[in-house]
């Protein structure tokens, strides 16, 4: 029996793995990038023939209403339309739910891995991170039938005959608009109750890495658990804070089914804590599905910008909490 | 007033201050929850799976939803799998460390936090109309690749995070043997981390499940039963956003229904995901 010598088969298994997995990696970054290109175009002919007046645009006032009025169009008859309100919505409710969120979620954490017994910190913390989990729109849903009602009824309502004593002071002027509970305030509501699930579980996850020495340390030279939180554990994790901060404020401005529900839908520049609005999210889900050239175009545009704000949010928590791995 | 006192005092109203934003987090959730059941349980009947949706005032269930549901997400997932695996892998295993691999990484992440009504314009932009590869018609394809666009990165990124947890000891083992390195990846790498990247697909099937922006251009809506994904399709997220809109009480109902089955299915994943991921420690 002869030994038959056969020449060594070269394996092409594995340069075409590794070209196949590069593809693969490399299809994120075309997605990405496609994604940033069409906006662009696609809001082009909006962006050239609006120009600057796209963002904000000036008009003669009416006599006696202060040296600047601001016009805010959005009208698909005229096809005119202005950016400003939208924006001013999104920031706005973004900002109060950040503001009614953060504390919050803090004391969550905080409760969750300082004060909080064992045997209930375990099945809680799954708890907050299975509501995160829970789609937005439910969360919309319940805006629209139970709180926005039971606001307008119990909260707005009220404020509104208080106000209606004292027509010019400022809490009238707070809390002036149609009592039906689709406003800013309700949407930043919403907004926060959505984002706190998200926020108080990043921020555990943040507190769970610092090194059970350094806590131990702060306790040995008898601080008290407030001390060992303010002094030693927030500070150690500053950074990724922040980093958190944004994080959640990212999904704030760029959520759309919770708030499409309860902002109200109206494009005027806001007057009061109680006036309807729109974010850029939920003009450009109400809108695009029927909306065809300089229209979509003018939607495509929000996007745009919603794109822009959003990226560089994230961009800046996800530099923060890479400096600092949680 | 003695200064032990002062600092006991404040530690207490901190603790309190703590407990009592956990208390007011958690009431106003268990309220969305109880919401949930009370207004979604009095909606679920056998005609939720087996009529289509109806117009106001006649009886009518989910089915048309729930299958397109399926269909879409099913599609999407198998994209996101195999993308996501591939592309994590790529990140773990070959080309992580580059300046390449750091910028895939970081753009994943965006990618992973971009807001997801950008990823449906995107979507209807290329597939439905406006590009070369556009239909001209709205369709689950359309839907199904917004939620794949959706699921992708998390399916990366666990994937890499779960393949970095393998010991390199696995790896040194496959070369020894003189297995190629796909061979490795395949056979050695790849089957340790199964619960893992099982856990990564199912959370990113969580995720898309109830998304509902991405859907509203892409596949629009169906009244009608349909499992022909070149078609317009209805899903359950669109139901629910069509339906409270309206002033029906009926259609509300069934919107609820969809909510509560939605819930119910996003809950269920991430749990089985969860003690999935837990078996696999427990293992180690």
């Amino acid at each position: 029996m002869s030994v038959e010598a056969k020449a060594p088969r070269v394996d092409l298994t594995d340069p075409i793995f590794r070209w196949v997995s590069f593809a693969a990696a490399t299809l994120l970054l075309v997605v990405l990038a496609s994604l940033i290109g069409l906006l662009f175009v696609g809001g082009w002919p909006a962006l050239s023939k609006f120009g600057f007046d796209f963002f904000l645009k000036f008009k003669d006032c009416p006599v006696g209403q202060g040296p600047i009025c601001i016009d805010t169009p959005w009208n698909p008859v005229t096809d005119n339309y202005s950016a400003t309100a939208p924006i001013l919505g999104t920031l706005i409710t973004s900002f109060i739910a950040l503001v009614f969120a953060l504390p919050i979620a803090i004391g969550i954490a905080v409760f969750l891995t300082q004060f909080c017994p064992q045997r209930i910190a375990q099945p809680l913390s799954t708890a907050v991170e299975l509501l995160a989990g829970i789609p937005s729109i439910v969360y919309g849903m319940w805006g629209l039938f139970v709180f926005a009602p039971w606001f307008a009824k119990t909260i707005q309502t009220p404020l509104l005959i208080a106000a209606s004593q004292t027509p010019d002071s400022f809490l009238a002027k707070l809390v002036a608009g149609v009592p039906n509970g689709a406003n800013l305030f309700t949407a930043s509501i919403i907004l926060a109750i959505m984002i706190l699930p998200y926020m108080a579980a990043v921020f555990r996850e943040l507190f769970r890495s610092i090194p059970a020495q350094v806590r131990e340390a702060a306790f040995g030279v008898g601080a008290t658990p407030f001390e060992v939180v303010t002094a030693v554990i927030i500070p150690y994790v500053r950074k990724g804070m922040i980093g958190v901060v944004m994080l959640g404020l990212g999904r704030a401005l760029g959520e759309t089914m919770a708030v499409t529900f309860i902002i109200g839908n109206s494009h005027r520049f806001p007057k009061s804590l109680f006036d309807s609005s729109s974010t850029l999210a939920s003009t450009i889900a109400n809108e695009f599905a029927e909306a065809a050239d300089i229209h979509r175009s003018a939607l495509i545009a929000l996007g745009l910008v919603l794109f822009l704000i959003t990226f560089s949010v994230l961009a800046v928590a996800r530099w923060l909490l890479s400096t600092q791995r949680y | 007033m003695d200064r032990a006192l002062r600092r006991k005092l404040a530690n207490y109203v901190f603790i309190g201050l703590c407990l009592f934003g956990t208390a007011i987090a958690l009431l106003s959730l268990a309220l969305i929850l109880w919401s949930l059941f009370s207004q979604g349980v009095g909606g679920l009947n056998l005609h939720l799976f087996t009529m289509d949706t109806p117009a106001a005032g006649s009886e009518g269930g989910l089915r048309n939803a729930i299958v397109g549901s399926i269909l879409m997400c099913g599609v999407a997932m198998i994209i996101a799998l195999a993308v996501g695996i591939l592309a994590g892998t790529w990140l773990a295993e070959i080309g992580g460390d580059t300046p390449y691999g750091h910028a895939v990484r970081f753009l994943n992440d965006v990618l992973l936090s971009a807001p997801s009504i950008l990823i449906g314009v995107f979507v209807a932009q290329v597939l439905v109309t406006g590009s070369p590869f556009a239909l001209g018609h709205f369709s689950g394809w359309a839907g199904a690749v917004a939620l794949a666009i959706l699921a992708t990165p998390i399916v990366t990124r666990t994937t890499e995070d779960i393949l970095n947890l393998q010991p390199n000891a696995l790896r040194e083992a496959g070369m020894a043997l003189g297995a190629s390195q796909f061979t490795t990846i395949r056979t050695i790498i790849w089957k340790a981390a199964g619960a893992g990247l099982l856990t990564g697909g199912l959370l990113g099937f969580a995720r898309i499940s109830g998304e509902t922006a991405p859907l509203l251009f892409t596949a629009l809506g169906n009244q009608f039963f349909t499992a022909n994904l070149g078609e317009a399709m209805e899903s359950l997220p669109h139901v629910m956003y069509n339906f409270a809109l309206t002033p029906y009480e009926d259609l509300n109902k069934l919107a609820w229904a969809a909510a509560l089955l939605v819930a119910l299915a996003v809950l269920g994943v991430n749990i089985l995901g969860r003690w999935l991921a837990r078996d696999k420690n427990a293992g180690h």
